[in-house]
């Protein structure tokens, strides 16, 4: 049992840090894997710190402390017609912020406007020496210093521990609208995430559902508009529209990975959507399932048991098996920024 | 601390292995050769380097940054020089690797929307070798006809549609660079995700000051269908940046939010004869695009927020050249300042958007008090300002005056929680500012990151991190292409 720490401060936080030669942050533990780390790595919990501590919505951000649950600050937002726009996963099992942003991974939301990268404006961290700073800025435009913010984004905790995050939000579409379109198999899918992508409709999210039978493609904005989209996309691709209820069950239950099994690593991955018939072929021949979101670009994939391989770099979030599979060497620079931001090896290496 | 310029070891030495590489007449280092690369669009700033160095493969970069490396030689890598903020200016006894001539688009790819360039294409050249698929290249910086994707790169460089589409990292999907440390890397990839630390997005807006990218992957997007632009003019500059408030309350998030003040609209309307509404103090410019049913929906509450905020006239465009006129007004508008002054200094500040009412009251009252004209072309929508200020370098004193002004909105930026710079870097000129925006142990946390990259501080010394080795700052105004009429500014 590691031993935990629960800061209620960022001055707390800092001096968490250094209290202890290992050290990992966890924000609710959804994602268990990724901070599953050696008994002798002190946890530093920040369920303590949590609050949004600004939010202006005429400036379209937002400053948060690292342990806010998502769900208070999607909630926040949607009070004031703002959101997001990348999806966040598992709001209903208390995801935190920090944990979000660590974990890098952003929802069907990012086909739009972009994941976790294109929101992320400033971090306020501890870095290994245990020394609180703030890189980035908290307004929408800035290009001052190194975009350490960015970088952060599925750094998984390894390089300091985030205490306060400002995000960029949108002003949310006043509606959504979600279309079914039944596929043959994961070439059709194929086909359907390519030509849909590049067309003028301006699709909100293009995903391949994990019954692997259909792409659900999302629109979103004005009332008027979306119905006369949705009439021409279901001319070049056969389908329905789903009707409201159904829409918002199945994005929730795409948020919640009320999909994957219960046992078994769940994985992520990068690919693109010429990449999907392999990866769809190698997983039906495992027994697992797969879904495809961001237009094809990136995958969750739920096994009933660890594999060795699935052909493309892959991250464990959830149940046993290796952190990674199949990753590339990491090139000698990514020693040397360690050592950088973690002088003293305080946090575990990106490898475990 | 660190970042200092390791000596060179042996110059002459250093020209002959170089020699090695390039054939003759691809290493400069004649006096009037070096002349034509001493400074960049921050003209004020001019050094001799010892030479600059024309490769025209990937392999050759590769090769001259190791022998750098080797010999302890700073270098600085060069697009087309349009820097503003003096990035590009060489360093001295340093070599210049000019990146013109890696002007190849390796590879387009429709299907995933993307294009894999080299680091010397020009901005432009991109969205031109993609239209034929119904695509473009999103970050569009008014220099965009001349800048180059490794300038991009560097600088993390904007445009008029930052507010809805972000910057150029936002778009830069994968990289392939030669670090200062002499290492070949490869960051980011085809896909729209990443798996671990997002590198490329840490290596974008580094200045020139980890190494040089050689190939860099941009995400393609699909052309807007229609467009909505409408120009505004109002009697007040508060009353334009209430209809701003007003339209980003609306829960509209329209492509590009722009105002030029009555200054701005004077040099414009001589520059292009533009005609804008009479007795105005401010135009606002905003652009509704996207499909034509969401476009054709969202107008009617574009053009009534409009109406309600009292223009003293609202021009929509009636079509593509109509469109096309209000935008060649709006970037022209900075080099047709040359036209009121012979001399100035562009600013980059950014302020929280609801402050920009108050951060422009306060440019004029601070530029009034100076007995200074100061123009304002900025992106409301993102709380990014332009001001221009306007002297006489011949007048003794006048640039120093200048200066005191710039760096007066500089700390104000700072002050109301923004930035000393949106998008045209810190560079040599901001330098001395970055230590307003970050305290000590910030500063540390960024040397640390640089010396990790090029720990011999070989690349780009001297720009971003105050060191006291800036060549002083002599005049500023039209960057020399400017002047020749070939690119304006934003
Ligand atoms: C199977 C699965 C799939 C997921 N998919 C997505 C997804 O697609 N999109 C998405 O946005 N989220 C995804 N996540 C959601 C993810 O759980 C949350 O977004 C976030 O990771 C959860 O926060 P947490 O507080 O539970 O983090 P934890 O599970 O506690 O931690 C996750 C990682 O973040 C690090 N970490 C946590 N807090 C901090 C901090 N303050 N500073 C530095 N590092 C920290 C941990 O060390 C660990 O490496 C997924 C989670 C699971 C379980
Ligand atoms: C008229 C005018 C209008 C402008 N408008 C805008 C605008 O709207 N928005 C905006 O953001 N900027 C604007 N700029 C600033 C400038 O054009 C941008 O900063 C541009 O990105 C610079 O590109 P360049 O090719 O000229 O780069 P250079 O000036 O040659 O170099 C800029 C920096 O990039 C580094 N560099 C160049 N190539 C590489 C490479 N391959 N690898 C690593 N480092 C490299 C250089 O060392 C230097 O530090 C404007 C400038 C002018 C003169």
């Amino acid at each position: 049992m590691n031993a935990t720490l629960t800061p209620n401060t960022l001055a707390e936080l800092a001096a968490a840090v250094r209290s202890a030669p290992h050290v990992l942050a966890i924000g609710a533990r959804t994602k268990p894997r990724l901070s599953a780390v050696a008994p002798d790595v002190t946890l530093i919990s920040t369920l303590g710190l949590s609050g949004i501590t600004e939010y202006q919505p005429d400036e379209f951000t937002f400053t948060a402390l690292a342990g806010t649950p998502l769900r208070e600050i999607t909630a926040t937002l949607a009070a004031r017609g703002q959101y997001l726009p990348f999806d966040p996963y598992l709001l209903d099992a208390g995801a935190t912020l920090g944990g979000t942003l660590a974990a890098g991974l952003s929802g069907p939301g990012r086909f739009r406007f972009g994941g976790l990268r294109d929101f992320i404006l400033g971090v306020r961290f501890v870095d290994g020496a245990g020394r609180l700073v703030r890189l980035g800025g908290k307004v929408v435009k800035n290009a001052a210093g190194f975009d350490v913010p960015k970088f952060f984004v599925g750094s998984l905790g390894r390089f300091g521990v985030f205490g306060e995050l400002t995000f960029k939000v949108f002003p949310r579409p006043a509606t959504t609208l979600t279309l079914r379109l039944p596929v043959a198999d994961a070439n059709a899918a194929s086909q359907i995430l390519t030509t849909a992508a590049g067309a003028r409709w301006e699709i909100d999210a293009l995903d391949l559902l994990p019954t692997a039978d259909a792409v659900a493609l999302r629109l979103a904005g004005p009332a008027a508009a979306l119905p006369l989209l949705a009439k021409e996309i279901l001319t070049r691709f056969p389908g329905e529209t789903l009707s409201a209820a159904t829409a918002d069950a199945l994005w929730a239950d795409l948020r919640e990975l009320r999909w994957t099994f219960t046992k078994g690593p769940l994985l992520k991955l990068a690919l693109t959507p010429a990449q999907l018939p392999a990866l769809a072929a190698t997983v039906r021949a495992h027994a697992g399932r797969i879904h495809v979101t961001a237009g094809g670009n990136a995958a969750l994939v739920s096994l009933p048991a660890t594999i060795a391989s699935l052909g493309l770099p892959a991250l464990t979030l959830r149940g046993p098996g290796p952190l990674w599979l199949d990753a590339p060497a990491p090139p000698a620079i990514a020693a040397a920024v360690k050592t950088a931001l973690d002088p003293q090896n305080r946090f575990p290496s990106l490898a475990a | 601390m660190s970042s200092t310029v390791a000596p060179a070891t042996d110059p002459a030495r250093f020209l002959q292995r170089l020699g090695d590489i390039l054939p003759p007449a691809r290493v400069l280092s004649g006096q009037a050769q070096l002349a034509a690369y001493e400074s960049d669009g921050l003209t004020a700033f001019r050094t001799a380097p010892l030479a600059i160095a024309v490769p025209e493969t990937q392999a050759e970069v590769i090769a001259l940054v190791r022998l750098c490396h080797a010999e302890k030689i700073p270098f600085v890598a060069r697009g087309s020089g349009t820097s503003l903020s003096g990035g590009s200016t060489p360093v001295a006894g340093g070599l210049v690797i000019t990146l013109n001539r890696l002007n190849r688009i390796l590879r387009v790819d429709p299907a995933q929307r993307l294009a894999v360039v080299e680091p010397g294409v020009i901005n432009t050249a991109v969205t031109l070798a993609v239209a034929s698929y119904g695509l473009h290249y999103a970050p569009d910086p008014s220099s965009q006809s001349i800048c180059t994707i490794g300038g991009n790169v560097a600088f993390n460089s904007g445009g008029a549609h930052c507010l809805k589409y972000g910057m150029t990292s936002n778009h830069v999907l994968g990289l392939k660079a030669i670090l200062a440390t002499g290492e070949v890397v490869e960051f980011g990839g085809a896909s729209r995700d990443q798996l671990g630390p997002d590198w490329c997005g840490l290596f974008v807006g580094n200045e020139g000051l980890f190494g040089i990218a050689l190939e860099i992957t941009l995400q393609l997007l699909p052309r807007a269908e229609v467009f909505h632009t409408v120009l505004a003019g109002y009697r007040t500059l508060e009353q334009a940046g209430d209809a701003v408030s007003a339209i980003i309350a609306s829960g509209l998030l329209p492509g590009a939010i722009e105002i030029m003040d009555a200054l701005a609209l004077e040099a414009a309307s001589a520059a292009v004869h533009a005609e804008y509404p009479p007795g105005c103090e401010a135009v606002l410019i905003v652009e509704l695009e996207g499909p034509r049913e969401v476009v054709a929906s969202q107008r009617p509450q574009l053009d009534a927020l409009i109406a309600a905020s009292n223009p003293v006239e609202a021009r929509p465009a009636r079509d593509a050249t109509e469109r096309a006129a209000i935008w060649k007004g709006r970037k022209s508008a900075f080099s047709a300042v040359g036209r009121l002054s012979p001399d100035f200094i562009v600013q980059d500040g950014v302020v929280p958007r609801r402050r920009l009412g108050e951060a422009l009251r306060r440019i004029a009252e601070m530029s009034r008090a100076a007995g200074i004209r100061c123009a304002n072309v900025f992106h409301a929508g993102d709380g990014n300002l332009h001001p221009l200020i306007l002297y006489n370098g011949t007048e003794s004193g006048a640039l120093e005056r200048a200066e005191i002004l710039a760096g007066k909105i500089l700390h104000m930026c700072v002050e109301m929680g923004g930035s000393i710079t949106g998008e045209h870097g810190v560079g040599l000129e901001k330098r001395d500012y970055l230590a307003t925006m970050f305290n000590a142990d910030e500063l540390d946390c960024l040397h640390r990151l640089r010396d990790a990259f090029d720990p011999l501080g070989l690349a780009n010394p001297g720009k971003m991190f105050p060191d006291g080795t800036a060549p002083a700052l002599a005049q500023h105004g039209l960057h020399p292409l400017e002047k020749a009429g070939l690119i304006s500014r934003e």
